[in-house]
């Protein structure tokens, strides 16, 4: 059975990008072990022969031609959902 | 004037064409009800009332001038809240978009408006479509027109809803593991998902790149048929579109295989009816498929969902360094749902698990297509019952995994890409609540699954039964 800790639970968070409380962490550390057990299922599909499946249209390499589109949006209206901006640009906090 | 209450796109294109109502007293009337209705249902996150009008005031001047107007022309619609519109707020019902008005519109909605049809509202959804109840919404919880202390089923459950209670002849949901067909089901209506690959999905926010569909949800499979025609085909901007091809299998004589271990169903009468000769065939392992379903999917979804940061677009958090900035905006403005999802996914898709569960889970989807393959041999379309049961009551299904478990009937069908609809078929005796039939095609013969569904609503009147609001 799979048995997430709060450790483990804690380092997927930070690769997701996910602050949690401590209540949080708990709730998920026992929610998703019963969800990972349940799709232990599919361990127990014989598998050895088939290639995985990344895709069902068949389709590859779809091509358009290389040419240059004019943008109908203004600079001001594809900036305009941002949550902070200065001179046109996107802000962010410190990088570094 | 005309009697307006649930009318077919047929209908209303007659009644305009034939200048017994106006464009405009159309999408008055459909205002005019959820004005009235709409706090009992909850089913719409915002109702565009001015542009809507002006929209159909250009309709009504081109019948006076005596032109011709296009079947879809001046029909009212509403859209789940996934779909980028131009102008109209659009928050996928997440306080992540809580302020977000797009700059510009999906594909299927400038298609619908280059047809003339008008969005009136947009609805309500699980947060990102995560969900089977809509009751993860970060906004409000839609009722069951059937019975208000019922969920719509999710996560397309405000488009569902809407059209139940008629807010619209027709609505636009999305279908990642069932999120039409089985509010579709839950609410007495028509609901279709169709090929992968049929639909554009540029201006859709995503989910599951490999699972999300784009379908109507409408009073019949005749609207829904009408809706896919005008909304489906290539799209230079989504590579995995393929080609129109509308040719049923018009042999006349269908195969049906019902799926085994649903022969003794209710809502197997519906098909008897019409084809005496059914057979019985293998579904695939529908635990098998969930499985699989539950771990591709929300690797997909962590993928997906890294675009909101809190810096391009979207809410976010005060923080003083960009890290911050990232996960203080991620657990401020994500729902519980859209966290377990992502930590599901990250989970699946990080070092060390990679071959265990994402590889694993691609394989089996690869097995889950070959018994389709397999299943299909022996007949044309395959018959379940969209869901297990009736729409269940608000907190019933509080465990994740217990509400995981509804999508059982309808995942396979992404899994392998196949076209499937639900469409009303009978009552629950218990709780007198709708019961949805789901016919599931061949990959690509949308036009089939159709075709048999309109043969059952041309012999039943399951789709005509309404709601008393």
């Amino acid at each position: 059975m799979a048995k997430l800790s709060k450790q483990e639970i804690e380092h997927v968070a930070r690769l997701a990008r996910i602050g949690l409380s401590e209540k949080e962490v708990a709730s998920l550390a026992t929610q998703t072990s019963s969800i990972l057990d349940f799709v232990e299922t599919i361990q127990a599909s014989d598998t050895e022969t088939v290639e995985p499946t990344n895709q069902v249209t068949g389709l590859s390499d779809v091509w358009r031609e290389d040419r240059v589109v004019k943008c109908k949006l203004t600079r001001e209206q594809l900036l305009a959902n941002a949550p902070e901006q200065e001179n046109g640009y996107i802000k962010v906090p410190k990088v570094l | 004037m005309a009697a307006l209450e649930y009318l077919s796109i047929q209908q209303a294109h007659d009644l305009l064409v034939s200048k017994q109502v106006s464009a405009t007293e159309l999408v008055q009337y459909y205002l005019d009800r959820i004005a009235k209705y709409d706090d009992k249902i909850n089913a719409c996150l915002y109702v565009r009332k001015k542009n809507a009008i002006k929209q159909a005031e250009k309709v009504d001047a081109k019948i006076a001038r005596g032109e011709q107007i296009g079947l879809l022309e001046g029909i009212p619609y509403t859209a789940k809240d996934m779909f980028l519109t131009a102008g109209v707020p659009t928050t996928a019902a997440s306080k992540i978009l809580k302020n977000f008005v797009p700059p510009h519109s999906a594909t299927v909605i400038d298609k619908l408006k280059s047809a003339g049809a008008i969005l009136i509202a947009k609805v309500n959804q699980d947060e990102f479509a995560h969900g089977g109840s809509t009751e993860n919404s970060a906004y409000k919880k839609t009722a069951n027109p059937w019975n208000k202390n019922h969920v719509p089923g999710g996560s397309s459950g405000g488009s569902a809803a809407a059209v139940a209670a008629d807010f619209g002849i027709f609505s636009l949901g999305t279908d990642t593991g069932g999120s039409i067909r089985q509010p579709a089901s839950y609410c007495g209506v028509t609901g279709l998902k169709p090929t992968y690959g049929r639909v554009s999905r540029y201006g859709v926010v995503a989910m599951a790149s490999s699972f999300d569909c784009i379908g109507p949800l409408a009073r019949s499979a005749e609207d829904a048929e009408i809706v896919l025609k005008a909304i489906e085909g290539r799209d230079v901007m989504d590579s995995t579109t393929i080609p129109s091809n509308f040719k049923a299998n018009h042999s006349g004589q269908y195969k049906v295989g019902i799926a085994a271990g649903y022969t003794d169903n209710i809502v197997m009468d519906a098909v008897r009816q019409h084809y005496p000769n059914t057979t019985e065939v293998e579904l695939p392992s529908g635990e098998l498929a969930l499985a699989a379903y539950y771990v591709l999917v929300p690797s997909e979804i962590s993928s997906n969902l890294e675009r909101y940061d809190g810096i391009r677009y979207g809410a976010r958090s005060k923080a003083t360094s960009l890290n911050d900035t990232y996960t203080k905006t991620r657990d401020e403005f994500f729902g519980p749902e859209v966290k377990r999802r992502n930590m599901i996914g990250t989970y699946s898709l990080s070092a060390g698990y990679y071959d265990a569960y994402y590889e694993k889970a691609m394989r089996v989807r690869t097995v889950l297509r070959e018994q389709f393959n397999t299943a299909f041999e022996a007949c044309d379309v395959i018959v379940t019952p969209t869901t297990l049961g009736p729409a269940f009551a608000f907190g019933a299904k509080a465990d994740p995994l217990n509400m995981y478990k509804e999508d059982i009937l309808t995942v396979s069908s992404n899994l392998a890409g196949l076209p499937a609809i639900s469409i009303p078929a009978g009552f629950d005796e218990a709780t007198k609540l709708p019961l949805g039939l789901q016919i599931i095609g061949r990959q690509g013969e949308d036009a089939t699954v159709l075709e048999i569904a309109k043969q059952i609503q041309a012999n039943s009147d399951w789709h005509q039964r309404r709601p008393k609001l």
